[in-house]
């Protein structure tokens, strides 16, 4: 509160004071950005809702809904595809928990071993972030072509007899998984890693002079204050990873296809655009219900 | 831009009831009185000190002189002219700030002759590396802030205040970050660039020594009000209340209740059966209840032995007392003498070579002479402005400034 | 657990069999084990643009699948496949305009928030973070409703419009951290010497946020040139690099598109190290 730095001489990062005529301004600044968020973010969702409840016009062409108050889209859509919803839902957990397991020791890898090395530092956070710089989809059609039978890794993998020899790795939910997983590391290992730098490593020192070993340090010590940047890691792979649906199209074979899959067929190839606005309401429902259980679990509320 | 040029010398700066008061009075967080109806005046040309503890409103007064605070209601006035409405950057006053607040993102150069750039100067690069002189930095010209130290920003920041010859020079704390050899340092430096120079230097600083070695006129604040006004050496010597007699040095402050006049001296009986003369003029009140001080200094102490030996000079007394401390500090020794009925009493002797007078469990006397005693009003707290008194008044303002914040906040 | 931690493992255990001390045993494994297990990571990280590269020597007709030999054929000829350079100019004329929109907006948008108290202040930090926290197919879908509804033909324009929407948020985010970080003390000091609101703006605030800027302009165009689901709702017949990526897998992608992936890698990660380099660099100094 900078406004009361007079009172005391600690002067926080806020707004500044006793601005004259100066009222206006934040509305100007924020005019064109709220503009279009409201014109292309808010309105879109209520218009999704809106469609979600409409009805097809009797005897109209494919696709020609007219507005009603349908909530039978909603019950319907969730009984034909609640395998899809948990499916997704599984998936994403079960990405959001590997690329944690993944991605923590690799942050603390390179946030507390490496602290002595700078370069070394570097080194490995371009590597982390290096896979972001080829396009997302060229990555997982690559973890297509290397899972594939034909190719050297299977083959090899096969040679040695780590997998049996009638194995296939493609069109399952493993390779969705695993590719899902692969995506999201570096979403999972740089908040992480930027909680871990903030680490003061006198606190690991303190809790050494206190008669902890390495394991109780790490358990009540690091692990407690790397919190926030777990909180954040979770939540960008979880929400993203519960909506995708290229790595499933990809990777993945008919009985492993998510919600994603259905709403992109429900709009595209079937022109069902009531039970796809409400598949997809109902998604977004789901992740933002789990998300803030999640959050006031965690209890952590300035995220951004 | 409708800017007063800097004149070659100084303005006077006069603050007519000026008030500021943050937020709004709320269910459960009165509003935060920073200011109270200050009134006061700084002639052109001095070095004036705003002194007073954390919290009591010297740094706000500031700010609404810089123009970055607009006050609730008062005004301010810049040689003779009323600057209330007119906004910082058109006001003829430059601020050294507390953190010096260099851009970072230019060189030392440029950080000085930014004021002159934006006042159109033709010879801004010259008169930049001429204020650079007068700090003795004009060999680190090109470099940028954060690579000097502390005290080369301090002086960098000044250099940038003062190359713009504002009417008004503020400077907020300024020697507050450095160690206590550059601090003085620092202080003679501000003191020679102030009457070089010829400005209006006015000083915000919690520092008491600081404010009395440097300043012309010294102001003490408490709580949004001046408490006394003057010279250090007035101030010092004929302290009008509790707070600045403790603020300001230290003083030994004893109630009592005056019983008579002798011609120009007041006749007082103190608490602990000690007696003293006060003169009248150094005594706020005449009559009933009065508070009597004196400076530990102009203490004498005596063992209480000779209590039928050596003829007592007709002197002031507090009275028999116990010593509980005695510190020896270089320059002097200080007791701590406790008193029944006064209290705790401190005497500092200069050390002259002789043994100790007294040591600790010791019986002694404690007397003065009546012309450095003063008299405070008989209901003023004998502890304001001491250390302990201002840690709560400390955290009672930040609780209050926290209560208002939130309900700022919520607003 | 990968094959050589199994063998280190047993090794130590063997250690600990013959009677070594048990506690320089678990610091001996713990000292490399950490580290060994991130090197491990990191590869899995580079496994398929290792993949991407090498195929992009491919010896390949139409389809990419089967090594068939190396050539540089593809490099020196990166838009011989017909539509793939068409579509990555799309992808970057369509990354510049979404990103100048979105950075313009968005840090202006990131001023209001942190420098000024206003009574939408909350509400604005909730709708700005609401994007991040949708599915990309739930913005996706319900854009598309929209333009369909306003009877607008989904196509470039369309596309830019809707990358700039999601970028907005990112940026927000990301200049918010740099202007909290900047002392509000600097901006009165311009006022105090002299310079107007718009001087202090122009002088002192938008330098010291250069960095934090770039950073999000950045980040917006790569969130756009990389970006699928959300292109793909509203693209119409308009081809973006990963839409044809995409539409092309089933038949088979062209080398010409791996050379491009690889291409785009190998120009970043310079420009990534170049960076670092200079910074390093520059600390010293």
């Amino acid at each position: 509160m900078a406004a009361l730095a007079g009172l005391s001489p600690t002067a926080a990062a806020g707004p500044p004071p006793g601005r004259r005529g100066a009222r206006w301004t934040p509305y100007l600044l924020l005019a064109p950005g709220l503009l279009w968020l409201l014109l292309f973010f808010v309105l879109p969702l209520v218009l999704l809702v809106t469609t979600s409840l409409s009805e097809p016009v009797p005897g109209g062409e494919v696709g020609q809904t007219r507005p009603a108050f349908r909530v039978a889209n909603y019950t319907e859509a969730l009984a034909d595809y609640w395998p899809w919803f948990l499916r997704s839902v599984g998936y994403g957990l079960l990405a959001t928990v590997l690329a944690l397991l993944i991605g923590y020791p690799l942050a603390y890898a390179i946030a507390v071993r490496a602290r002595a090395r700078p370069l070394v530092q570097q080194l490995l956070l371009v590597a982390v972030v290096a896979p972001f710089f080829t396009s997302f989809v060229l990555r997982t059609i690559a973890w297509r072509q290397v899972l594939a039978d034909e190719s050297v890794v299977v083959s090899a993998l096969k040679a040695l007899a780590v997998l049996p020899d009638d194995a296939r790795l493609t069109a399952t939910p493993l390779a969705v998984v695993a590719g899902l997983t692969y995506n999201f590391i570096p979403f999972m290992t740089l908040p992480i890693y930027a909680s871990l730098e903030r680490l003061d490593p006198r606190l690991l020192e303190a809790g050494q002079d206190l008669y902890a070993g390495p394991a109780t340090t790490f358990a009540t010590v690091t692990l407690p204050l790397s919190l926030p940047g777990v909180v954040a890691g979770t939540l960008l792979t979880f929400i993203p990873a519960t909506g995708d649906y290229v790595n499933a199209a990809l990777l993945g074979g008919p009985g492993s296809a998510m919600l994603g899959n259905v709403i992109d067929s429900r709009f595209f190839r079937v022109v069902d655009y009531p039970t796809a606005a409400a598949l997809s309401f109902l998604l977004m429902a789901l992740i933002l219900a789990l998300v803030a259980l999640y959050v006031r679990r965690a209890g952590t509320e300035d995220l951004l | 831009m409708a800017v007063a040029s800097g004149a070659s010398s100084g303005a006077d700066l006069h603050l007519d009831r000026l008030t500021k008061r943050f937020g709004s009075s709320r269910a459960g967080a009165p509003a935060a009185l920073a200011v109270d109806d200050l009134t006061l005046t700084v002639p052109a040309g001095t070095f004036f000190a705003l002194l007073g503890p954390s919290g009591c409103g010297k740094t706000t007064t500031l700010r609404m002189v810089a123009g970055l605070e607009e006050p609730t209601s008062g005004r301010v006035l810049i040689g003779g002219q009323d600057v209330t409405a007119t906004r910082a950057h058109q006001r003829p006053v430059n601020t050294v700030f507390q953190s010096y607040a260099l851009f970072p993102h230019m060189d030392v150069l440029a950080n000085v002759a930014f004021g002159l750039r934006r006042r159109r100067r033709r010879d801004a690069e010259a008169a930049a590396r001429e204020a650079l002189e007068l700090v003795e930095l004009a060999h680190l010209a090109d470099r940028r802030p954060g690579q000097l130290s502390g005290g080369q920003q301090q002086r960098v920041a000044l250099a940038r205040a003062v190359v713009n010859r504002p009417a008004v020079l503020l400077l907020d704390e300024p020697l507050g970050a450095l160690d206590l050899k550059l601090r003085r340092q620092m202080q003679v430096e501000l003191k020679r660039i102030q009457t070089d120079v010829g400005l209006t230097f006015v000083h915000v600083t919690h520092d008491q020594e600081e404010a009395m070695t440097m300043a012309d006129r010294v102001a003490v604040m408490n709580d949004g009000q001046v408490e006394q006004l003057g010279a250090p050496q007035e101030l010092y010597d004929l302290p009008r209340s509790a707070f600045v007699a403790n603020f300001l040095g230290q003083s030994n402050l004893v109630p009592g209740t005056v019983t008579g006049a002798r011609g120009d001296l007041l006749e007082v009986a103190l608490a602990g059966g000690g007696h003293a003369l006060v003169p009248r003029g150094r005594s706020v009140s005449a009559t009933g209840r009065v508070v009597v001080g004196v400076r530990p200094e102009k203490v004498h102490i005596a063992p209480d032995a000779d209590r039928d030996g050596a003829a007592e000079p007709a002197a002031n007394s507090f009275g028999t007392g116990t010593v509980v401390d005695a510190s020896f500090a270089g320059v002097s020794t200080q007791y701590l003498v406790d008193v029944p009925g006064a209290g705790r009493l401190s005497v500092f002797t200069q050390n002259l070579g002789h043994a100790p007078l007294v040591r600790r469990g010791d019986r002694v006397r404690l007397s003065w002479a009546p012309e450095h005693g003063f008299g405070l009003r008989g209901d003023d707290d004998p502890a304001a402005g001491t250390l302990e008194h201002q840690d709560t008044a400390a955290t009672d303002a930040t609780a209050a400034t926290d209560a208002t914040a939130d309900a700022v906040v919520a607003g | 657990m990968s094959a050589g931690q199994v063998l280190a493992g047993a090794a130590a255990a063997e250690h600990v069999r013959s009677g070594g001390p048990q506690r320089a045993w678990r610091r001996r494994a713990g000292d490399w084990l950490l580290p060994a297990f991130a090197g491990l990571a990191l590869v899995y990280l580079l496994v398929p643009i290792a993949y991407t590269f090498a195929f992009s020597f491919n010896d390949a007709g139409r389809s990419n699948l089967v090594w068939r030999g190396a050539t540089l054929d593809n490099w020196r000829d990166p838009c011989g496949a017909p539509a793939v350079c068409s579509a990555v100019v799309t992808s970057l004329q369509i990354g510049v305009l979404a990103t100048v929109l979105a950075t313009a907006m968005g840090t202006l948008v990131a001023l209001a928030l942190v420098r000024h108290r206003f009574r939408l202040r909350a509400t604005t930090n909730l709708l700005v973070f609401l994007p991040m926290a949708t599915p990309e197919v739930v913005l996706g879908a319900s854009l598309l409703a929209q333009f369909l509804n306003l009877r607008i033909a989904p196509g470039f324009w369309t596309v830019v419009v809707a990358h700039t929407m999601f970028c907005l948020s990112f940026v927000v985010v990301t200049v918010k951290a740099r202007v909290a970080s900047l002392d509000p003390r600097l901006e009165e000091a311009a006022a105090d010497l002299y310079a107007s609101p718009l001087q202090a703006f122009w002088r002192v605030t938008l330098p010291l946020l250069a960095p934090g800027i770039a950073a999000a302009a950045l980040l917006s165009f790569a969130l756009s040139f990389d970006d699928f689901i959300i292109t793909n709702f509203n693209s119409g017949s308009t081809d973006t690099f990963p839409k044809f990526v995409y539409v092309a897998a089933t038949r088979g992608i062209p080398a010409q598109a791996n050379v491009i992936g690889s291409a785009m890698f190998l120009a970043i990660l310079a420009v990534v190290v170049l960076a670092r380099i200079l910074t390093a660099r520059r600390r010293l100094a």
